[in-house]
């Protein structure tokens, strides 16, 4: 729905409420100046839990369930950084089969979640087109433009990944897997032709989703022109886990934060988080924004001296210096050279860079599927030692989550801090949207897919809000509200 | 956990719900009566066959419905008609002690005793002592408790019902 | 040619769990959308409260609501939703009895908001910043929504007339609501839509329940190895299958771990971990309070265990003290 600028010389606000395709609730504020360009954008996040507090007293072993609850899209991914924080709480080390059967499941997720973002959340933008009528924006509109079938495809290929997760994991939304030293359930060899099957038809799935990506989106030169144009560029620190290899693990390993210029910046073991991140709070939103602890605060900028990161596929990409498996490090070096060498800047280009690593989620699928540990009976190491503090990081689809959990010597939780994927990205996140609204907003002219490519800015880092706020996600209605400036509403969009 | 209890103003009396069984504990309240033993008039007696036949969800209900105190009465252990049954009582009254701790419910507010058929002294005693007790603690008032939490909400009924009679209008 | 009932889905605070298991419907979402015009779905669709307000009072055929209530945000939607909807139902854990949000009654508000913005170990803010309500802006302001000092199950803040438990509901039992809805055939108004029976009896491991239990201790999962194929309990792990309602498949057995206690109690209990409570310690092994306390020693955390998902909805429902 469009409405014409009214008044163009005053200054006027308009509110993106609420934002839309993406897990959780926002909006977004932004207010012009006397000559209709931007001044200033909020990008607000209305809700707030308090998992931290309420975690209190809880049995540890309880939390990889609990936080679970945090999300109900990426539930496996705080199950796993919370089954490994209660590894580093106990000090145990699981038997070599169960970190394969987790890496298994995780794997699986990855592939099947990141495969959600791009036909049904943020996808859709490109498949369809950022100013395509609303009602088109969205899986529908997908199949519209992909076909039928293959529109089928998505929905069995997804269904059949999360079956599986369901199988080993007990359930796919809130699995019960995790415990410290090991998993509660591993894979039978009655299993095996029909996981070897899924891993296979998954990894046939990924490479298809590329050629998808390249045929709709790269041979598109608009598109590839919005990807690598200024409004959506920020060049900013990035942070993933990568292995002994500095090559991108979503599982496991260290974490590695490279510069603006691509340069290693630092490495870290996760229980050293607290020297690396920390977390500012503004007035206008629940949600805290993380930064690098060692360059400090210095607000909402780009540049080497601003401690702000980004994290997911794009920063993963940039933090290693290569892939895991051979295809998807193909697919990356291929992402690299078009995009014009390491680091990428271009925010869209996450979607891109998402994909590459369901080729790596799935190739692992396969490797994992054909190891001969991967039915193991040896699920179990029974704790030990008695509790204190524990800390579990995985990298989230959406981003590095850290886990921290400290203890009575029963194990009881005495204090959580969860660093939740989105908020890495959260100050980028206000940055992007912020920017990409002045270099689309001039003279007070405002249309429907003008406040989508808005949106674009956010939806390209699949933002879990529910999750960066460990909160109670409230629903926001999305409305736009044209003020001037008496506050006076003046115009009234609604989306 | 620090509590500072209303202090009554208009001379509140605490009302506590006792659950009695049959065999033993209710016979020796009604022994007391019958032995003109005064105890304070603050406590309602529910019979039960048996302490066993308590469902903890009883006494969380008489706390919800405003009971400042509740009161378990059963056989000495080996006494029960039942044999078993007071056992099971106690061992639901420890848990629920637990419980109610960590909804901060003061531990003076449930309490159990073992209580024959003859000891209708006894039955004046503890009651007398728990009215005591219950009285320097102050009222629960759970039902009250839930009104006022509900305060935030309650405004906004009165608004969405105007509303819905302003459309039907 | 008769016109396609009308159906809403919302969700007020909520993980997006239950909107995820509407897409687990997968291909059999292609049926519901056949069979009914979704009218508004917010995650997946673009949703305007404007819309909805227009909407003639009982419009909706039927809205199903995820998410317990927190903010008062939340709470109008809720009241709005109500009154354009024939049906209210209340779909998963959190509109059904609070779900695991709802442990935070037993803090208060001021609690959450001190540790999240000030005493967490890296937050970084000397000048006790904390999000505001309103902050005012170039002469006007944007705001944030309040969030309540208490979480609330949604039939505490509105009529509801079926529950969908779960957290999430299964896909099937959203199917068999959905045909039950489209054919008229709904039971009686308050049902919970899933089988008045416990966990036990659908559990494959019901054969090895023991007719009689004796606990010399509870073990926490992690201190035990866990056979597949015998009963938690009879293994000495807490499982909340007696007092929790059946109709889920026993995934979580499945997992080869206990229930928490999703599915809330059967239509016969008011207070799903008061009865735990009691079917549990009239078991334990024990007759002297110091035999009996050393026992329950072993159950560490009684309100996280009795009332994972259901604090809002119990008796006491929020900490007093």
């Amino acid at each position: 729905m469009e409405s014409p600028a009214q008044g163009a010389t005053q200054t006027r606000r308009i509110t993106i409420d609420p934002i839309t395709r993406l897990e959780g609730h926002g909006k977004i504020d932004i207010f012009l100046d006397a000559q209709g360009n931007v001044a200033k954008a909020y990008y607000q996040i209305p809700e707030l839990r308090g998992f931290e507090i309420f975690s209190r007293g809880r049995p540890a072993e309880e939390m990889p369930q609990i936080t679970s609850r945090i999300c109900g899209v990426c539930p496996t991914a705080h199950h796993m950084a919370g089954t490994k924080a209660l590894d580093d709480l106990y000090k145990v080390d699981p038997p070599s089969a169960a970190k394969k059967v987790r890496e298994l499941i995780y794997n699986t997720f990855m592939l099947e979640d990141h495969a959600l973002h791009v036909y049904v959340l943020g996808g859709p933008d490109f498949i369809v087109g950022p100013q395509a009528p609303k009602e088109l924006r969205n899986i529908l509109g997908v199949i519209g433009k992909v076909g039928v079938d293959v529109g089928k495809r998505v929905i069995s290929m997804r269904r059949r990944l999360r079956e599986f997760i369901s199988a080993v994991g007990g359930k796919v939304i809130h699995p019960v897997f995790g415990l410290p030293g090991g998993v509660a359930k591993g894979i039978s060899s009655d299993e095996l032709p029909t996981l070897k099957e899924l891993a296979n038809d998954g990894l046939e799935f990924a490479r298809f989703t590329l050629q998808v990506f390249k045929d709709l989106v790269l041979k598109n030169e608009e598109y590839v022109k919005l990807i690598t144009s200024d409004a959506y560029t920020h060049r900013t620190y990035y942070m993933g886990l990568v292995d002994a290899e500095n090559r991108v693990n979503f599982y496991d390993g260290m974490i590695r934060v490279v510069d603006p210029i691509g340069k290693e910046y630092a490495k870290f073991a996760p229980e050293k988080y607290g020297d690396f991140v920390a977390e500012h709070v503004e007035p206008w939103s629940y949600v805290k924004f993380c930064y690098l602890k060692p360059l400090g605060w210095n607000g909402f900028v780009d540049g080497p001296g601003s401690g702000v990161y980004s994290v997911a596929p794009l920063a993963r990409l940039n933090a290693a210096d290569g892939m895991l498996t051979p295809e998807a490090q193909r697919a990356s070096e291929e992402y690299f050279s078009t995009l014009g060498g390491k680091p990428v800047h271009f925010t869209l280009a996450n979607h891109w860079a998402r994909v590459v690593e369901m080729i790596q989620a799935a190739e692992r699928m396969v490797e994992l599927a054909n190891d001969p540990e991967i039915t193991g009976k040896e699920l179990r190491v029974l704790p030990t030692n008695t509790p204190s503090v524990g800390v579990g990081v995985v990298e989230a689809p959406r981003g590095t989550l850290f886990h921290h959990y400290e203890t009575d010597e029963r194990g009881l939780i005495r204090k959580v801090n969860l660093i939740v994927a989105t908020q890495n990205n959260a100050a980028r996140i206000a940055m992007s949207v912020e920017k990409a609204a002045r270099s689309l907003i001039h003279g007070g002219n405002v249309s429907d897919g003008l406040l989508n490519m808005i949106e674009m800015a956010f939806r390209a880092y699949d933002p879990c809000n529910a999750c960066a706020t460990h909160s109670l996600p409230g629903s926001m209605p999305l409305t736009v509200r044209v003020h001037n400036q008496s506050g006076e509403i003046i115009d009234v969009i609604r989306r | 956990m620090s509590h500072q209890p209303e202090k009554p103003t208009n001379g509140w009396e605490p009302r506590i719900i006792a659950f009695f069984c049959n065999w033993c504990t209710y016979t020796a309240a009604d022994l007391a009566g019958v032995s003109r033993l005064k105890h304070a008039s603050n406590i309602r007696i529910i019979r039960l066959m048996c302490s066993g036949r308590l469902d903890p969800q009883f006494i969380l209900e008489a706390f919800a419905k405003g009971a400042d105190g509740v009161l378990i009465g059963g056989c000495h252990p080996g006494d029960c008609h039942y044999i078993e049954g007071n056992y099971k009582a106690l061992r639901r009254f420890r848990m629920l002690k637990r419980l109610l701790h960590e909804m901060g419910i003061e531990d003076e507010r449930l309490r159990l005793e073992w209580i024959s058929a003859s000891e209708g002294e006894k039955v004046r005693s503890v009651v007398n002592d728990m009215v005591a007790k219950i009285k320097a603690l102050g009222p629960l008032a759970l039902p009250s408790k839930i009104a006022s939490w509900d305060e935030e909400i309650a405004g906004n009924q009165e608004l969405a019902l105007e509303k819905e009679e302003a459309q039907h209008a | 040619m008769p016109e396609k009932p009308k159906i809403g889905f919302y969700w007020c605070a909520s993980c997006g769990g239950c909107e995820e298991s509407l897409v687990d419907l997968a291909e059999d979402i292609l049926g519901v959308v056949e069979a009914v015009d979704i009218a508004f779905w917010p995650v997946a669709m673009d949703f305007k409260k404007k819309d909805v307000e227009a909407m003639a009072d009982g419009y909706l055929a039927a809205t199903f609501v995820n998410g317990a209530v927190r903010t008062s945000e939340q709470e109008e939607m809720a009241r709005l939703v109500r009154r354009k909807s024939k049906i209210i139902v209340a779909y998963g854990s959190c509109a059904h009895l609070g779900g695991i949000p709802a442990l935070a009654n037993q803090f208060d508000r001021e609690e959450i908001l001190r540790y999240v913005y000030e005493g967490a170990p890296t937050v970084d803010n000397a000048v006790k910043e904390r999000p505001k309500r309103e902050v005012g802006v170039d002469g006007s302001s944007v705001t944030l929504p309040q969030f309540h000092d208490m979480v609330r199950a949604l039939n505490q803040v509105v009529d509801v007339d079926y529950y969908l438990p779960g957290c999430p509901p299964t896909p099937r039992l959203m199917k068999q609501a959905v045909s039950a809805l489209l054919s008229g055939n709904l039971p009686v108004r308050g049902s919970v839509l899933a089988p008045d029976l416990a966990l036990c009896d659908e559990c494959k491991r019901k054969e090895s329940k023991p007719a009689d239990l004796q606990y010399l201790k509870f073990k926490r999962p992690q201190e035990t190895l866990i056979d597949p194929a015998v009963c938690m309990l009879a293994q000495g792990i807490v499982c909340m299958g007696p007092a929790t309602r059946g109709g889920c498949e026993g995934q979580c057995l499945r997992g080869n771990m206990p229930c928490t206690g999703c599915f809330g109690p059967t239509s016969r209990v008011k207070d799903q971990g008061a009865k735990m409570i009691s079917a549990l310690a009239s078991s334990i092994k024990g007759s002297s309070e110091d035999e009996i306390d050393a026992v329950l020693s072993t159950i560490p955390d009684p309100v996280g265990t009795f009332y994972r998902y259901g604090l809002a909805a119990s008796l006491l429902r929020k900490k007093t003290g």
